[in-house]
């Protein structure tokens, strides 16, 4: 089944009773006001000009979604169809929650400020619109994901990259608890805890096998991992895309969590 | 809605019918013309079969696709025995192809790369190379990559022994807990390397992720007495070599290709020591050994043997009398060998630096009887004295008159290093008490001394000078701080054995010079003389 058929599933199936609150952000703590701006990311899925892409404003979540959160979600009466026991095999793979004792109960070796991880992306989006928002898309991430503690954009700074790399080669990060690294627009955890979905993960392919040059449906599919980087010596970006590629939506992983995001609503440029 | 509908349906419809008619079209005109044709090729092949030929012509070629198409593999599946280096599992001997089932279990885990300094390897089944693969050439193997739930990469796997698009890195890209596998049928024998194609595949290749697969020719390889595994690889570390604690992998270096660690089997010291692979005087041993890179090229060579037969990167085309067999990054070689005299024979890369600087080496270590027809030991230990000046026996090359001389003050550390190395040793080093002085001198010993003069500070007679009860050492600690110093060229005798070897300038700092002669002298049968960092300042001074 194609990702577009599962959106269209995935639409009437939550779509429907999903509401969007709106911009409630401006009360909720939990968030930060991201300005918009422009990029040059390391792969993109659209037409761009000059190598730049444009990001709208929009708020996300200040810190990666723990599992205190996620509980409270699966509490609800919207969330309780995400419960371990009742959660279908389409939409999760069998490690779901695989660090849970049971449907509401974690095990004694996760902490409940810890990022949830072992969701899949179904149950990840589910969450935020829960919450009345969505995911972020791999551009916003990014664009967030440029700054380091001083500056909105590190591009370039060597020793950023190598804080980042140090991160995805260090083990089991997944156990430390939320808010323990912050960047430039007050975002935590963007790096150092766990990989986080995002809403359009599987749009940018990169294919197991990276020296290959992807020539599928050219923009759609920019892929290949060489063929068509905008800075080779992100290896930071590289691995990011890889892990990314790697994904289908009803993976749980251990190493991968998520954050919300919402569209600042009242400076929307369509 | 309902008209779009419709409309897919006629296309859908449509749409089958052609593709059903293409189909047909395609497989009449594929039968129409190819079937004589691809009987020719047949007979041509089975004729080719009996005669081993390698001189084969394109068609010759093209067979092995309907040979591997009409070749009946039948029976259970087993499963394939996996080993860690440097072991390989048993040969497979004269069977017929089968269906195999290869399990590899991908780790990310920190590990140790020299004493006291650890790495963070990322691994095919735990160690650095992978697990040896060994099948046979017709089976087919299915191939199950898992990716450990722990791990933070998204990984895959491509085989150099696999006809097929990426070798099956795309069949197998995996996301952490994940497993997948293809199948593939073992078309060519031969040896292979395998390692990680997931972006950034450099990253992954530093980080380990190699080994070799060994396609068994039909009839299986002649009948050895030993065989072992040594695989090559080059670390990037962000601290120099010998630099303690945990060390992460630096881009920069990778990207100059310029290695802190040059290893064999994944660490400093995989053979070395106890860890030496073995042999009997007599014995037939077999190497199946590779090269994972990244970046550098092998200049495979063993000391004091030659390779009786070289499987030239591990194909089929067989090579005699070699003495060094170069490797390439990702590529292999079969040498095979008699060992003809007891003894420690030291297995390297002959880039020389990398064995004796980067950690490039291990040891095979042969027992039994000497045999002094093929080896007499040392036997003339005389003066000599030449009739003729240096120069005049110096033919090779033209004496300049005119040749600019070097400063003698000039050293080959700068004055800013040297300030710090003195500070260094003014600060933290004069007043050590003697334990501690000892262990800080045994990392020194065993990151920098050992390669040459062995784990065991025995040395390897003729070629590297013993530090054990060594009366050379003991007889004159000025002398040996000023080696330990500045290096040492030339002639010298110890323990009634002459070496003409040279010992680089290692970079010491005095503290560290003054740990490790410590070291050295209160070990390995010495005179137990202690040497402080002021004593060494004062000689390096001079």
């Amino acid at each position: 089944m194609t990702i577009r058929n599962l959106h269209v599933l995935l639409f009437a199936l939550i779509g429907t009773i999903s509401i969007f609150i709106g911009n409630s952000q401006s009360e909720e703590e939990g968030v930060v006001k991201i300005l918009k701006g422009t990029y040059t990311p390391m792969y993109t899925n659209t037409e761009i000009s000059e190598g730049q892409v444009s990001v709208n404003s929009f708020y996300i979540d200040k810190y990666p979604v723990t599992n205190e959160d996620f509980l409270d979600f699966i509490k609800s009466e919207f969330g309780k169809k995400w419960k371990k026991s009742k959660a279908t095999a389409l939409f999760v793979d069998e490690n779901y929650l695989s660090n849970w004792e049971n449907d509401i109960t974690l095990k004694p070796s996760i902490l409940r400020k810890s990022p949830v991880t072992n969701v899949s992306w179904f149950a990840a989006k589910s969450y935020c619109e829960y919450k009345g928002g969505r995911l972020p898309t791999i551009r916003e991430w990014e664009y967030v994901a440029l700054a380091d503690e001083t500056k909105p954009n590190a591009t370039g700074d060597s020793l950023y990259v190598r804080k980042i790399l140090a991160w995805y080669e260090a083990p089991s990060t997944v156990n430390k608890e939320v808010g323990q690294a912050v960047n430039y627009w007050g975002v935590y955890d963007l790096f150092g805890l766990v990989w986080e979905w995002t809403s359009d993960f599987n749009s940018i392919i990169i294919s197991g096998d990276s020296r290959k040059k992807g020539d599928l449906n050219k923009k759609l599919f920019c892929g290949g991992s060489i063929v068509g980087a905008s800075d080779l010596l992100d290896y930071a970006a590289f691995a990011r895309y890889a892990f990314r590629g790697s994904l289908e939506p009803k993976y749980a992983i251990r190493n991968l969590g998520f954050r919300c995001a919402c569209d600042d609503v009242e400076n929307k440029i369509e | 809605m309902v008209k779009t509908k419709s409309y897919g349906r006629v296309f859908i419809l449509v749409f089958l019918l052609g593709t059903l008619t293409l189909f047909n079209r395609c497989v009449s005109k594929k039968n129409s013309v190819a079937e004589p044709y691809v009987v020719e090729q047949n007979s041509v092949a089975s004729k080719e079969m009996e005669s081993v030929n390698s001189n084969a012509n394109t068609n010759d070629l093209r067979s092995k696709i309907s040979r591997a198409n009409e070749e009946v593999v039948s029976g259970e599946t087993i499963k394939a025995e996996l080993t860690s280096p440097p072991y390989v599992p048993a040969p497979l001997g004269d069977r017929g192809p089968k269906k195999v089932l290869v399990e590899l279990e991908i780790i990310e885990k920190e590990g140790i790369l020299s004493d006291g300094i650890s790495y963070l390897y990322w691994t095919f089944g735990g160690t650095v190379p992978g697990s040896f693969i060994r099948v046979k050439e017709g089976d087919e193997v299915d191939f199950r990559l898992q990716n450990h739930p722990d791990n933070k990469l998204a990984h895959s796997i491509d085989l150099h022994a696999v006809n097929g698009p990426g070798g099956g890195a795309e069949a197998t890209f995996i996301a952490p807990g994940r497993e997948k596998s293809f199948t593939f049928k073992a078309l060519n024998p031969g040896l292979y390397v395998y390692h990680c194609a997931a972006a950034p595949i450099g990253l992954h290749i530093a980080n380990g992720m190699y080994g070799l697969i060994l396609v068994e020719p039909k009839g299986g390889l002649s009948k050895v007495d030993k065989e072992y595994y040594i695989m090559q690889g080059e670390f990037y570390t962000e601290g120099d070599f010998g630099e303690t604690g945990f060390q992460p992998f630096n881009l920069k270096k990778a990207l100059n290709e310029n290695p802190d660690y040059v290893v064999l089997n994944g660490k400093v010291g995989s053979l070395t020591g106890d860890n030496a692979i073995k042999a009997e005087v007599g014995d037939i041993v077999r190497l199946y050994v590779g090269n994972g890179g990244p970046n550098k090229v092998s200049s495979f060579h063993v000391i004091g043997e030659l390779f009786d037969k070289v499987h030239v990167e591990g194909g089929t085309l067989i090579n005699e009398n070699i003495q060094t067999t170069l490797i390439p990054a990702a590529g292999s070689a079969i040498v095979e060998f008699v060992v003809e005299a007891p003894g420690d024979y030291i297995m390297l890369d002959h880039s020389i630096f990398r064995a004796t600087n980067k950690g490039a080496l291990g040891i095979l270590s042969v027992k039994g009887e000497d045999n002094k027809k093929i080896y007499s030991g040392q036997q003339i230990d005389k003066a000599y004295a030449s009739m003729k000046t240096t120069d005049e026996s110096f033919v090779g090359m033209v004496k300049s008159t005119n040749s600019s001389k070097k400063d003698p003050s000039s050293k080959e550390y700068s004055p800013d290093s040297n300030i710090k190395r003195e500070m260094d040793a003014k600060a933290d080093a004069l007043q050590s008490p003697l334990e501690q002085q000892l262990n800080r001198g045994k990392k020194v010993f065993s990151t920098v001394c050992f390669a040459c003069h062995q784990s065991d500070a025995k040395g390897v007679p003729g070629v590297f000078p013993p530090l054990a009860a060594s009366d050379y050492l003991n007889a004159n600690v000025d002398r040996a701080i000023g080696i330990a110093l500045n290096g040492k060229k030339g002639k010298i005798t110890v323990n009634g054995t002459q070496y003409d070897g040279i010992m680089p300038n290692l970079g010491l700092t005095d503290r560290e010079v003054a740990d490790v002669l410590t070291y050295i002298y209160n070990n390995f049968e010495n005179n137990k003389t202690v040497v402080n960092a002021e004593k060494v300042k004062k000689i390096r001074g001079k």
